[in-house]
């Protein structure tokens, strides 16, 4: 970043901590950005001529007497079609070599869309996953994370997804992504050939935490761009979003701010919503579908980071492994897509939600069985055939490397209840079942 | 606290939407100010003062905002603008209409005006001259998409007047002159149509508010059938995220018996704003057969818009329920989620550096709660008519548990409870309130007792009170199977279980997305009652446990046929036929 010829330049800190320094000067914006002996920092608090700013690489090192240019705006990214197909740090800076982006400059972090210019998301995205399109349908304009243990395969799952939706744009945002796992995407994209659809802003391992929180605001700044000025369906990925929230609450503990639940700020629920909120579906075509990882620590989802996040998205995909098949599943009693019954029955065959319910009914059934098996008890008949059925039904239909259409996932569906159960024992509207059910 | 000369103020101190401004005159606690940032307004609120240092919470992004900026004090609260024009109308939380908004994104300081000013209203006078009316009077009505609104004297006018003048039946705009008055002193004042009310105080134009004594019909079994809401009542629904909540209150304000729904999306997500902005012109209401929208009114704060105008958002809603309850009418006001409206107040106090109660939220949460609630009710009007607000509000506890402030504290507050299991929602038992753990407080009111022995049956309260029993009994012959095995328990264990869960899914569970099912009338839900109950009552012959699992299993699975049919159609009296032979085959004989 330039200094221009008006800036006024201090050279006075006057308090350093581990995220922020304070110095006397006037005329500052609350939000602005400022070089900070080199370094990125950000207006945080102002009390008269007392101006905190929060300096995103950390304060190591920095002396007491070291530059502070202040840039009059806030953190901002040039916006164009050159955007396509290019690698980018969390300062919206390239990282692939390649020449710096000639566009519109926008500030990110803006406005909220106004809720009546919103349509309300209603075009299925299929993934071909049984686990999703079956039993938690997504939508174009909808936000979901992955709720996943570090060791799961979130990310190759979320590559998939990605790359079945049929977006125009894919934007990825990576937050403390692993040198491996950036690699990992930029070649499962290269290699499907759509590289020029994929425009990336990654904070990896490498770089220092704090900057992860300017990646979000980054990647959905682009995302308005094509999907408001374009009309084009945007596809935001973000992982890690435990990261980011580990971020924020680094920089609110190191400005001593009074922590809430497990250390957490108590402006998360605010500050996560206003990410996710940015996946919208607008009238004209053009949408932000937001698909997102939260990692969860020992598979507790009410620590508060899981927990403020399912409380803001459209619902949860949660990875389990099944110890029964030796497969990760999508689990269907912890995962939830709000925005299914907008789809389901209307854009898949009317069937459809009745035979996801049963379907779940009868697997948690199964659970019962095996609980009662593993206290040792009998099992009855019934028991017996919903554990064979489950059994399948997680090999066939819950495991993420099923890829099939969604009305072979509902024949396969009524195949199962068939080859196991009564139809009383199913209980499915009367007109599914004669339509559906071949069986005597 | 009208001034003369406006106080004004420059901009001291910025940390996040807090600002504190130093100030040249008197300012009151929770006063409206504006802080000119560049070429727009800023609106705050005044919430602690120091000296001459006003701190305040600004309603929009501070984001550029400089030391020195010029602010100026309006010498009054919060205020929401009461008028024909309110219903079917989508505003923020601080009652900005969202439809006028220019553009796409919302743009800070774009206050836009609540009420149309160039509609015409047909206005009838409802007082004559030399009336003597008090506040919340009624001096004509208008036809507000068919609903009588009530043109009344405006709840800031304190003691009694006289009606000079009224303008004739004809059509006339909300700022016209439509009476004069003349108040104790001999003074004239004007009224229009028009009137303004600070949020955050109760409008008190009421002679009296007994207890409530009628149940609410909300066409939600689980709710209707066994913990029933009175109409001006107040209840709660907490629960884990995905458990229902949302679903529940959307299915409430569509299904119930009310003449009014004011809706306050506080702090979740904008879809689900938009799910009622696309659904609720659509739908009719099941009473009049007009759109739902037409009597319904949201105020739209969602989580991504400003914190402090989440806070006002509920109150907001909850002054405009005030509004049309002193009109004679039945308000349904749903509140989803208060829980935000609480961490709103939490990052306020926090930034105050406040010393903060249990889990960072002020000290006097409950109090703030406690408060709220108590501005719903059933009112006698001061003209002998009735009106009633019921509220109903969600919670959302962290992590799931009902331990925390904002549970604890609306327990406190509202008299019926709807506590949503996880464990239910998990395996899709829907709705997922747990019936065992929920109550009403109402069904111990002799007067709400007396109401269902004269209007509904004498025995309704009576099966009602046998099917609470028959799911008690049945959780705990569960919880002996389960330690005993199928097996180590005796037939009669398994029966007292499928008798809870015929209950269970016949009467609790509820698809909210059928077209039938979603809303059940009383009279449809105390005949399933008494057919079910019907079916627990009788002696059958079962050999094995295994039997009464098919049985029940069949059972079931007819009745949910007649819950998916319409009531007492041919298709559900061919199940209804069905059914009865199906148990008589295994009656005991
Ligand atoms: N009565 C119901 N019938 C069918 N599905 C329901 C019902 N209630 C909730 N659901 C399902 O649960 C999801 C979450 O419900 P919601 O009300 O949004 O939860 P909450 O507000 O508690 O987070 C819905 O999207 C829907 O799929
Ligand atoms: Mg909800």
């Amino acid at each position: 970043m330039e200094k221009q010829a008006f800036q006024k330049v201090y050279a006075k800190i006057t308090n350093i901590t581990k995220a922020t320094v304070q110095l006397k000067a006037q005329g500052v914006g609350y939000d602005e950005i400022a070089m900070v002996h080199g370094r990125l920092g950000q207006v945080v608090k102002i009390i008269g001529e007392n101006v905190t700013l929060q300096v995103f690489s950390g304060t190591e090192g920095i002396p007491t007497n070291a530059e502070v240019i202040f840039m009059g705006h806030p953190p901002r990214l040039k916006v164009s079609d050159q955007l396509a197909g290019r690698f980018f740090n969390a300062y919206g800076e390239p990282i692939d070599g390649g020449p710096e982006v000639e566009g519109e400059i926008r500030d990110i972090g803006s406005p909220s869309v106004n809720p009546v210019r919103r349509a309300q998301p209603s075009q299925l995205i299929a993934t071909g996953i049984a686990g999703i399109d079956l039993n938690n349908s997504l939508v174009t304009g909808q936000k979901i994370p992955f709720f996943a243990d570090p060791d799961q395969p979130y990310n190759q799952v979320m590559a998939n997804v990605a790359l079945r939706a049929e977006a125009d744009k894919i934007i990825l945002g990576g937050m403390g992504l692993s040198n491996d796992d950036y690699l990992f995407f930029k070649n499962v994209f290269d290699n499907a050939g759509a590289l020029d659809r994929i425009i990336s802003f990654v904070n990896t391992t490498e770089n220092p935490p704090v900057e992860r929180l300017l990646v979000p605001d980054m990647a959905l700044t682009a995302a308005e761009y094509f999907a408001v000025d374009k009309n084009e369906k945007v596809l935001v990925l973000l992982t890690d979003m435990t990261l980011f929230a580990d971020a924020l609450s680094i920089v609110s503990n190191r400005m001593d701010q009074i922590p809430s639940k497990d250390s957490m700020p108590g402006s998360l629920y605010s500050d996560l919503a206003r990410i996710y909120e940015k996946a919208v579906q607008f009238p004209s075509g053009g949408s932000i579908t937001i698909i997102a990882v939260t990692t969860l620590s020992g598979g507790d989802i009410t620590h508060a980071i899981p927990d403020n996040t399912g409380y803001i998205t459209e619902g949860q995909l949660f990875l389990r492994r099944d110890t029964d098949i030796g497969k990760v599943i999508v689990d269907p009693f912890r995962s939830l897509s709000r925005l299914k019954q907008l789809v389901i029955g209307t854009q898949t065959r009317p069937d459809h939600p009745q035979v996801m319910n049963a379907a779940i009914r009868l697997y948690a059934d199964a659970a019962n069985a095996k609980t009662k098996m593993e206290n040792g008890f009998d099992l009855t008949d019934y028991d017996e055939r919903t554990m064979v059925f489950a059994k399948e039904y997680s090999d066939k239909l819950l495991a993420i490397d099923v890829n099939v259409d969604t009305e072979v996932m509902l024949d396969i569906s009524w195949k199962l209840f068939q080859d196991n159960f009564t139809k009383a024992e199913v209980g499915i509207k009367q007109e599914f079942m004669d339509k559906h059910w071949k069986k005597e | 606290m009208e001034q003369k000369n406006k106080t004004t103020g420059k901009v001291a101190g910025i940390i996040a939407n807090l600002v504190i401004i130093e100030v040249d005159g008197p300012v009151a606690q929770n006063e409206i100010c504006f802080i000119k940032h560049q070429e727009t307004d800023l609106m705050a609120e005044v919430i602690k003062i120091l000296g001459d240092s006003a701190y305040v919470q600004v309603f929009e992004s501070t984001r550029g905002l400089k030391i020195g900026t010029e602010a100026h004090f309006e010498g009054h609260m919060l205020e929401v603008t009461l008028g024909p024009g309110i219903l079917s109308r989508n505003y923020d939380g601080l009652q900005n209409n969202l439809d006028t908004m220019e553009g796409v994104f919302l743009k800070r300081g774009d206050y836009t005006d609540p009420l149309n000013r160039e509609t015409l209203w047909d206005f009838k006078p409802l007082a004559k001259e030399g009336d003597t009316l008090i506040a919340g009077g009624w001096l004509g009505e208008v036809n507000e998409n068919e609903m009588p609104h009530k043109i009344m004297v405006p709840f800031k006018f304190e003691g009694s007047y006289t009606l000079k003048s009224i303008v004739k039946e004809g059509q006339y705009k909300v700022d016209d002159q439509i009476a004069v008055l003349v108040d104790s002193k001999g003074n004239d004042v004007s009224v229009t149509m028009v009137q303004k009310w600070p949020v955050k105080m109760a409008v008190r134009a009421y002679a009296e508010k007994p207890r409530p004594f009628k149940p609410l019909e909300t066409g939600v079994r689980v709710i209707d059938t066994l913990n029933p809401i009175a109409e001006g009542g107040t209840g709660f629904i907490p629960g884990p995220f995905g458990t229902g909540k949302t679903v529940l209150q959307h299915a409430i304000s569509k299904q119930a018996e009310a003449d009014i729904v004011v809706i306050a999306a506080c702090g979740e997500r904008a879809n689900e704003v938009v799910e009622i902005f696309t659904e609720f012109p659509e739908l009719d209401d099941p009473r009049t057969g007009r759109k739902l929208m037409e009597r319904t009114t949201i105020i739209a704060n969602t989580s991504n818009m400003p914190v402090a105008a989440r806070e006002a958002s509920v109150y907001t809603a909850m002054a405009i329920g005030e509004y049309y309850r002193a009109m004679g009418l039945r308000v349904l006001l749903m509140a989803d989620s208060t829980s935000r409206w609480a961490q709103a107040l939490r990052e306020m106090s926090n930034r105050l550096e406040e010393l903060p109660g249990q889990d960072a939220f002020p000290m006097d949460l409950s109090a703030i709660i406690s408060n709220f609630y108590s501005r719903a009710g059933y009112v006698y009007l001061n003209n002998g008519e009735t009106g009633s607000i019921t509220f109903i509000g969600t919670v959302s506890p962290a992590g799931g548990n009902l331990k925390e402030p904002v549970t604890e504290s609306t327990r406190k507050a509202a008299r019926c409870f709807y506590g949503l299991s996880q464990a239910r929602a998990d395996s899709k038992r829907y709705p997922a309130i747990d019936s065992i753990d929920s109550y009403s407080k109402y069904l111990e009111y002799p007067e709400v007792q007396k109401y269902y022995s004269e209007n509904v049956s004498d025995t309704w309260l009576e099966k009602v009170i046998i099917a609470k029993d028959i799911l008690l009994r049945g959780k705990e012959a569960h919880e002996q199977i389960n330690i005993l095995g199928d097996d180590g328990v005796l037939i009669s264990f398994h029966e007292r279980f499928w008798n809870s869960e015929l209950i269970d899914f016949v009467i609790l569970q509820q698809d909210a997305f059928d077209s039938i099912d979603s809303s059940t009338s009383i009279e449809r839900q105390e005949y399933m009652l008494a057919k079910v109950l019907d079916v627990t009552e009788k002696e059958f012959d079962f050999k094995h446990f295994e039997d009464v699992q098919t049985f029940f299993k069949n059972i079931i699975n007819l009745f949910k046929q007649m819950n998916y049919s319409d009531f007492k159609s041919d298709k559900f009296k061919k199940y209804e036929v069905e059914l009865e032979e199906l148990y008589s085959k295994h009656l005991k004989n």
